[in-house]
């Protein structure tokens, strides 16, 4: 800092002063926490009585331990069913309501009108459409002779159930494509048309490779948030029926707040950021693969 | 949608015709798939208990039973959840705008060295899942007395959320400097500059942050679940979710009191619905 000059060097101290909250917040709710987490990932500790020193038992216990694996599974079926879905799901709504004809501004406020509501009025409205006996689903199937499954209560169906459930909230994911269709210049279309490529060949030459950066963005925040499901599973079915839907983060709260093993969560809780970190890094350097950015890299 | 959209818009290939009449019914029956739940939660909520399980399904409950919606709300003190919930909702909304503004100004306009590289672990704050500090948050707050108490989910927002700083960030980029520069020649501090140049012209944005601030608040689930544990301190959401775990659900009773607790975040998203889409596509298109 000594080579900077007076101005600067005032510029720099109001850049750490303003920055300052963030900064604490950062030390206090952040990294202070994740800190604490690793020391009580080593030890057993009911919060009652002093943590013991354990080592690498947690860790250890990590490996047999079929609930685990059952949680990993479910979690793992989950993304794999979800982030597709909603991807390919959120882009056919993106372009359904891409043209600008009347009216569209009030298809597109219904289609996301229910990402607002997420949380638990979210699931408990599907909870009751997928009643099976007055769910909505279920009458209809049986208006037209179709006996509904159980849904949720069936273990065979409950996570696909809770799959079904997501499409309901394509509509985020819709508002960022619309956002990324917005910076694809029409010429390139017309001058395709022109050529005689159809509807078809466009969307797959044109639209597609320069929206990359956008499915990126939404492949990342998909993918981040299916990994944290957490209220879906804890009140539609509490992780039942037997351990079908019992989401990696529903096991971590168990562990620590229903049975208050506070070393194993926080182990629990390391695996799951150590799981998280790995895929973010694999899909950032698959970028070069098959993210293209016209022009320059972004920032 | 802003304007802007236009400009990229191609009249030459806008469908018409018979292409237009297709992608209206098309547009209309995917509508219908987002709405009809909606519509049916509605319906349930004014059902008289004989009518919940009937087949055919009833869209129009004759009489429509309005007291399910009294009944329901006083099985639980609903009226002190959302007491609650708009203690923690406000707090939060106050939190994040005056932390995020600030920091968002230091890392829009002020250069410094180390800035870059804080960027990046601001961005990469992002990405850390929240379930990874919780168990250690639990432990803390528990440890100062912050548990049972709106502390752990008020608090927090005073030291800025790095989505939030981001969205404002991009936004007081595309202020002129001349503007900000001009102030600082008549003497103005940074906090001036803020008050006088950046806020007025970063209204939207301030906007977007201050209703999705809100709307996370409402909404949140598991902070509540493990910070909140009388009955007394819930929110609607814990509320909700309580009176969902009783043994004999009422789905008349669960439907009302769920449409009540949504019905702020929509009609928050009715009247902003405009910068809520433009700040969620903005975050996404200046990734």
């Amino acid at each position: 800092m000594a080579s900077l000059s007076g101005l600067r060097r005032r510029e720099a101290v109001a850049f750490y002063l303003t920055i300052s909250p963030w900064l604490i917040g950062l030390i206090l709710f952040t990294a202070g926490p994740m800190l604490i987490s690793l020391y009580v990932s080593f030890t057993d500790w009911d919060l009652l009585t002093a943590p013991t020193w354990v080592g690498l038992d947690n860790y250890a216990r990590l490996l047999d331990d079929p609930r685990l694996w059952q949680s990993l599974k479910v979690t793992a079926l989950y993304t794999a069913a979800y982030v597709p879905l909603e991807l390919a799901g959120g882009l056919s709504l993106a372009l359904l309501a891409r043209p600008r004809l009347r009216g569209i501004g009030i298809f597109r406020t219904l289609y996301y009108l229910p990402s607002v509501l997420s949380g638990v009025a979210f699931v408990v409205v599907w909870l009751w459409l997928l009643n099976p006996r007055g769910g909505l689903i279920n009458l209809m199937l049986a208006q037209v002779g179709i006996p509904g499954p159980r849904w949720l209560l069936d273990p065979q169906w409950a996570l696909a159930s809770l799959i079904l459930m997501s499409v309901w909230g394509w509509g985020r994911t819709m508002v960022i494509y619309l956002a990324g269709l917005q910076n694809i210049p029409a010429e390139l279309h017309e001058a395709a048309a022109i050529d005689g490529a159809d509807a078809w060949a466009r969307l797959r030459t044109i639209t597609l490779p320069l929206l990359t950066p956008t499915i990126f963005f939404n492949l990342i925040l998909s993918l981040i948030s299916t990994f944290q499901t957490f209220t879906s599973a804890f009140v539609a079915t509490d992780g039942g029926p037997l351990d079908s839907t019992l989401f990696f983060v529903l096991y971590i709260y168990r562990q620590a707040f229903q049975f208050l093993n506070m070393g194993y969560a926080s182990a629990l809780a390391w695996l799951l950021f150590a799981i998280i970190l790995a895929l973010t890094l694999i899909i950032f350097r698959s970028q070069d693969f098959w993210v293209y950015y016209a022009g320059e890299r972004a920032e | 949608m802003s304007d802007a959209d236009t400009a990229h818009e191609s009249y030459l290939l806008a469908p018409r015709g018979w292409a237009l009449l297709t992608r209206y019914a098309l547009l209309t029956v995917v509508a219908l798939l987002f709405v009809v739940p909606l519509a049916w939660m509605a319906a349930s909520s004014l059902k008289p208990e004989y009518q919940i399980f009937a087949s055919p399904p009833v869209w129009w409950p004759s009489p429509p039973r309005w007291e399910n919606y009294v009944e329901a709300l006083t099985q639980l003190p609903f009226a002190r959840f959302a007491a609650n919930t708009l203690i923690i909702a406000v707090g939060s909304i106050v939190g994040h705008l005056l932390s995020c503004t600030i920091v968002a100004y230091g890392f829009a306009r002020l250069r410094a060295p180390g800035k870059g590289y804080l960027f990046v672990v601001l961005l990469s704050t992002l990405m850390l899942p929240y379930p990874v500090t919780m168990v250690p948050l639990f432990i803390i707050f528990s440890r100062i007395g912050w548990i049972n108490t709106f502390a752990p989910l008020i608090i927090p927002t005073f030291f800025g959320n790095a989505f939030y700083i981001f969205l404002l960030r991009q936004a007081f980029k595309q202020i002129p400097l001349e503007l900000e520069d001009a102030a600082r020649l008549d003497g103005a501090t940074t906090l001036d500059v803020l008050r006088y140049v950046i806020l007025p012209l970063s209204l939207p944005a301030l906007a977007a942050v201050a209703i999705f601030s809100f709307q996370s608040s409402w909404n949140d689930f598991l902070g509540p679940l493990i910070f909140l544990q009388d009955q007394s301190r819930y929110t609607l959401m814990l509320g909700l979710s309580f009176f969902r775990g009783t043994t004999q659900i009422n789905w008349a009773y669960l439907m009302a009191a769920s449409l009540v607790t949504v019905i702020p975040v929509v009609v928050v998203y009715f009247v902003a619905q405009r910068l809520f889409i433009e700040g969620i596509a903005f975050t996404g298109l200046k990734q």
